[in-house]
Formats: structure tokens, C-alpha cells, sequence
């Protein structure tokens, strides 16, 4: 009963929310639209009995992905004029994805009286005793190795290559050397000179 | 609590459950709160001792009552919206604040088998309710439409994602060697953990520096002193609360105390063995294990009282270094190590 409840509950607001997410005007409620979104997909997959996985989902795309995004759309400066502007000159791409997307969600609706998948014959029967986090990672770290570090060599690519763009050396500023900061005493800085009375200071 | 509500009072399953979770949540919330009043009087006592002050001691017995009549004031005063914030979200930031520091609460352990959700990734619930935390700032500055909460959001964004960095890496180092992410797992597991005598994986020589880093970094996690560099108020007036008044600013307060708490009782429990006594000697198994878990979140919180009073605060560049060139490769370091260590101490090296 009460899971009947939260599933309706979760997946009301997620359709409610993505909805929003693209009718909102403004830029920064439809990020936040996006988070409340993620973290009610969350929820369904607690439902569903992956609770790595919703952990992951609020970790990572919660608490890091939507931070960043936050962060870049809050110091935008959106001028909605040119942006409207803009949307004739896209709307084939947009109307070729929208159309693709009808067609999925036909032949998702089509499916639904295929009958059940086969379960049995999965490579990766569910065992219900093996706790979420374990299974995930014996799968991962056995069938999977290769894809799962090949996934991460492509990150490690995309991360290095991001920062190569990105670096440019510049000769017009002067770092900070930590190490000399903190060695620096008072007496490195400052002098006492203890002048006699009635004259003045030599530097 | 369940099959009480089951059995004695004859509640059909789905309803004694949801009972039983209700009165639980109040169980640990209400005490919760009264807990924060006293804490943020202890931490202002604290304070004002180290600056040979005398701190609060006009309302009540001690000044005890100190927080009591602050938290009536703040709520009989007005609330103000400032005319050109965004009013839905100015409301509601506050509101995540004080929320999130409460819904991390349900998977502490207080006692032996005494939590109020006892599941298989409460690590990793911990992880993603703080990690929520941070949308509590960035929303206040960013709806108040005011310059200073402003920058402070995107301080304390920046701050908190970082931190969260080498928390992570920590807390995995920590899994490896617990081999769970439940913390009442975790707290068993520290029984006896050095030497068949000390309960505590602090007390393990290569996880006490992963035990400093997470101490730091809940520092920086939680905004105080000396990485308050959010509400730093000579460059900042108050920072992202600068705008809220009332209810609205005490829930901030609230939840950043409770947070601060909960921090406190995290250092407790996953590094200094929770509600274990520190020796695995049987006569201090006589003390009520919620006892020992309140001597060390109350030991913590007076580390971090002392390191309010005493540490000045950082520079933003420092802050920045600390975390990401400091923290986060000597916890990758240290996981490398644990799970090297661990892999040939627990399988053996290939033959």
C-alpha cells in the first residue's frame, strides 16, 4: 500500500517536474526542476530495490553534476530575446528528435502486451540474498572489467584533454610559492630601527 | 517499535509500520532539537572561556536558557522578504538547510541495533544528504538578488564540492577496510579493531591520517571556522544569510548547528567507534553504549568549539589549495595503501 503510494507519488513528480524542466522560463528553475526530477527518479529506484544505484544518482548528479550546472547558469547573463530568436533556426533538428522520440515511446507502448521478459535467461540472474553494492561490483569487476576501465580510460582522455585546451601559461602573473609564505617570519619583513629622538629614519 | 505497535495494539503491518517510523522520527528530531539549543550555549560558553570572557549567563541558571530566549525572539520578530528576491525560493532555501541536516539523522546508530532505518548503503545516504546541503546556500544567495549572498553562494559551492572530494575518498577507504557501507556494520567492525584492544579504526596507524583529513574536511563541509569563509563577515556582511530575518534565519541556524552535530557524531562513529567503548575491556561495556556516543560527539563538538576560538580564518586560495592539492591526493594516496595493505594481508600475495 504505502509502496503503491510513494511509486505514484515519485513518479507523478518526476513527469510533473521534467515537464517544468523545459517550461520554465527561467533558466535557473528549470535547473532546479532537473534536481527534483533526479531525486525523485531516485526514489523509484529505491522502489525498485537498486539502492546503489538512487545513492549514485543523488550523489553524483544531485550533489555534483546539478551543483556545477547551477553554478554556471546562475552567472549567465541570458538575454531570452536572442534566445527565442534562435528557435526557428533549430526547429528541424528539434522536430527530427521530438518525432524520434514519439516513435520510442510508441513502440515502448506497443511492447507492453509482448509478455514478460525472459528473466531466467539473463546473464546476470539477481540473486536477493547478495546485497545490492556486492553484486553490482562482482558483475563489474569480472564480465565487465574491460568495458569498466575502458569507460574510465575515456574519462581520464576527456578530463586530461579539457585541461590541455584549457591551460594557457601565463608569464603576466606571479604565483604564489606557499612554502616561502609560510616560512616567512616577522623578522624577514620587518625592522626595528630604534631611532634616537629628534631624527629621522634611514631605509 | 513495529511489532509493538503490531502485536499490542493490533495495527495491520503497513500501519504499525508507518506509526512506528513516525514516532521513531520524533523520538530522535525533538531531542535533536533540544540538543542544538544546548549545544550552540556550550559553544558560545566555550568561546568566551577561551577569550577570557564570561560568556551568556543572564537568562536562566548559568545563562542555560540563553538559546531558549534567542529562538523566542527570532520568532516574534517579522519576517522579510526582501521586495526583489524570489520569493518561492528565498522561503524555501532555509527550509532545505534545516531539512537535510535532519534526514541524515535516520541512520545514525545510537546503540546496538538501535537506528531508526537500518540500511545497506547508509554510507552513501549520508553522502547524498549532505551533498544536498550545499543547495540550501546556493539558493539563499542566489534568490535574495543581493551581491554578497551571492558571492557566498558561489563560495560555498565551490567549498563544498571540493570538500565533498576528499570525504569521499576517505569514507571508501574507510569501506575497504569495513567492508560495509551500514554504519552499525561499520561500528561493529571497529571492535577490538587494533591489537584485539582498541575499538576504532582511528586508532589503525593507516587510517588515523584518513581520520585528520575527515575531521578538516568536516570542518570545511560544515562552514565553520576557520573555513567559514561563506559568512566571512569584514568582506561578506553575514554572508548568504545576509538578507533573511526571523524564522527564516533561525532555521539556518538550526541546520547548521544540527549539521555541525551531525558531523561531530559522524567523526564518532565511523573513526573512533560509535557508540563502543574506546577499549574492548568488558567492565566498560557496563555503560550504556548511547553514553560513550555522547561523550564523543560532545569531545568533537569541543574540538570544533576550540578551533572556532582559535584558528584565524583562510584565505579563499588556501582554502582551495588545502582541498584539492593537499587533501584530495593524500586520500588517494591512502586508499591505494589501504587496499594494497588489505589485499595482502586478506588474500595473499600471487604466487
Amino acid at each position: 500500500m504505502i509502496q503503491l503510494i510513494a511509486f505514484y507519488l515519485f513518479a507523478v513528480v518526476v513527469i510533473a517536474s521534467g515537464a517544468l524542466t523545459i517550461l520554465s522560463r527561467n533558466p535557473v528553475h528549470s535547473v532546479l526542476w532537473l534536481i527534483l526530477a533526479f531525486f525523485n527518479a531516485a526514489g523509484l529506484m529505491v522502489l525498485a530495490g537498486a539502492e546503489f544505484i538512487a545513492m549514485l544518482l543523488v550523489i553524483v548528479y544531485v550533489g555534483a553534476v546539478a551543483v556545477l550546472f547551477l553554478f554556471v547558469v546562475m552567472m549567465l547573463d541570458i538575454d531570452f530575446a536572442e534566445l527565442r530568436a534562435g528557435v526557428m533556426r533549430y526547429a528541424a533538428i528539434g522536430l527530427a528528435l521530438a518525432v524520434a522520440l514519439v516513435a520510442e515511446i510508441i513502440i515502448a507502448i506497443g511492447a507492453w502486451s509482448a509478455g514478460g521478459l525472459q528473466l531466467g535467461r539473463r546473464i546476470a540472474p539477481i540473486e536477493s540474498d547478495v546485497p545490492n553494492i556486492e553484486a553490482i561490483g562482482r558483475l563489474l569487476y569480472t564480465r565487465y572489467l574491460f568495458i569498466f576501465e575502458g569507460a574510465g580510460l575515456v574519462l581520464l582522455v576527456a578530463m586530461i584533454g579539457a585541461i590541455v585546451l584549457t591551460y594557457r601559461q601565463r608569464s603576466d602573473v606571479r604565483p604564489q610559492n606557499v612554502s616561502r609564505q609560510i616560512n616567512r617570519r616577522s623578522k624577514d619583513a620587518t625592522r626595528n630601527m630604534n631611532p634616537p629622538v629628534g631624527q629621522g629614519v634611514e631605509l | 517499535m513495529t511489532a509493538f505497535f503490531q502485536n499490542t495494539i493490533g495495527l495491520p503491518f503497513g500501519w504499525a509500520w508507518f506509526v512506528a517510523t513516525i514516532v521513531g522520527i520524533l523520538v530522535i528530531a525533538l531531542p535533536l532539537m533540544l540538543a542544538v539549543a544546548m549545544i550552540i550555549y556550550a559553544d558560545r560558553k566555550i568561546w568566551a572561556a577561551m577569550a577570557l570572557r564570561r560568556g551568556p549567563n543572564v537568562v536562566g541558571p548559568f545563562g542555560l536558557l540563553q538559546s531558549f530566549a534567542d529562538g523566542l525572539k527570532v520568532f516574534l520578530q517579522e519576517t522579510i522578504i526582501p521586495s526583489s528576491a524570489n520569493k518561492v525560493l528565498f522561503l524555501i532555501a532555509p527550509i532545505i538547510t534545516f531539512t537535510v541536516a535532519l534526514i541524515v539523522w535516520a541512520v545514525v546508530p545510537f546503540q546496538l541495533g538501535v537506528v531508526l532505518s537500518n540500511i545497506n548503503v547508509g554510507l552513501l545516504y549520508i553522502l547524498a544528504a549532505s551533498s544536498l546541503g550545499v543547495y540550501g546556500i546556493i539558493l539563499a544567495g542566489w534568490s535574495s538578488n543581493s551581491k554578497y549572498p551571492f558571492y557566498s553562494a558561489i563560495r560555498a559551492a565551490a567549498q563544498m564540492v571540493s570538500y565533498e572530494v576528499s570525504i569521499g575518498f576517505v569514507l571508501v577507504s574507510l569501506v575497504l577496510w569495513a567492508g560495509t557501507f551500514n554504519l552499525s556494520g561499520i561500528v561493529d567492525q571497529q571492535q577490538g579493531h587494533v591489537l584485539g584492544f582498541l575499538n576504532g579504526f582511528g586508532f589503525n596507524p593507516l587510517l588515523f591520517p584518513m581520520a585528520v583529513v575527515f575531521f578538516i574536511s568536516s570542518l570545511a563541509e560544515t562552514q565553520r571556522a576557520p573555513f567559514d569563509l561563506t559568512e566571512a563577515e569584514s568582506e561578506l556582511v553575514a554572508g548568504y544569510q545576509t538578507e533573511y530575518s526571523s524564522m527564516s534565519f533561525a532555521l539556518y541556524w538550526l541546520g547548521e548547528y544540527a549539521n555541525v552535530l551531525l558531523m561531530c557524531t559522524l567523526n564518532a562513529t565511523l573513526f573512533w567507534g560509535g557508540y563502543l567503548p574506546p577499549f574492548d575491556w568488558a567492565p566498560l561495556y557496563w555503560v550504556p553504549g548511547i553514553i560513550w556516543l555522547f561523550a564523543k560527539i560532545l569531545f568533537f563538538f569541543f574540538v570544533f568549539s576550540w578551533v572556532k576560538a582559535t584558528v584565524p580564518r583562510y584565505r579563499y586560495d588556501q582554502l582551495m589549495r588545502l582541498g584539492w592539492k593537499i587533501f584530495l591526493p593524500l586520500s588517494l594516496t591512502f586508499v591505494f595503501l589501504v587496499s594494497g595493505y588489505l589485499m595482502i594481508a586478506r588474500v595473499g600475495l600471487p604466487a
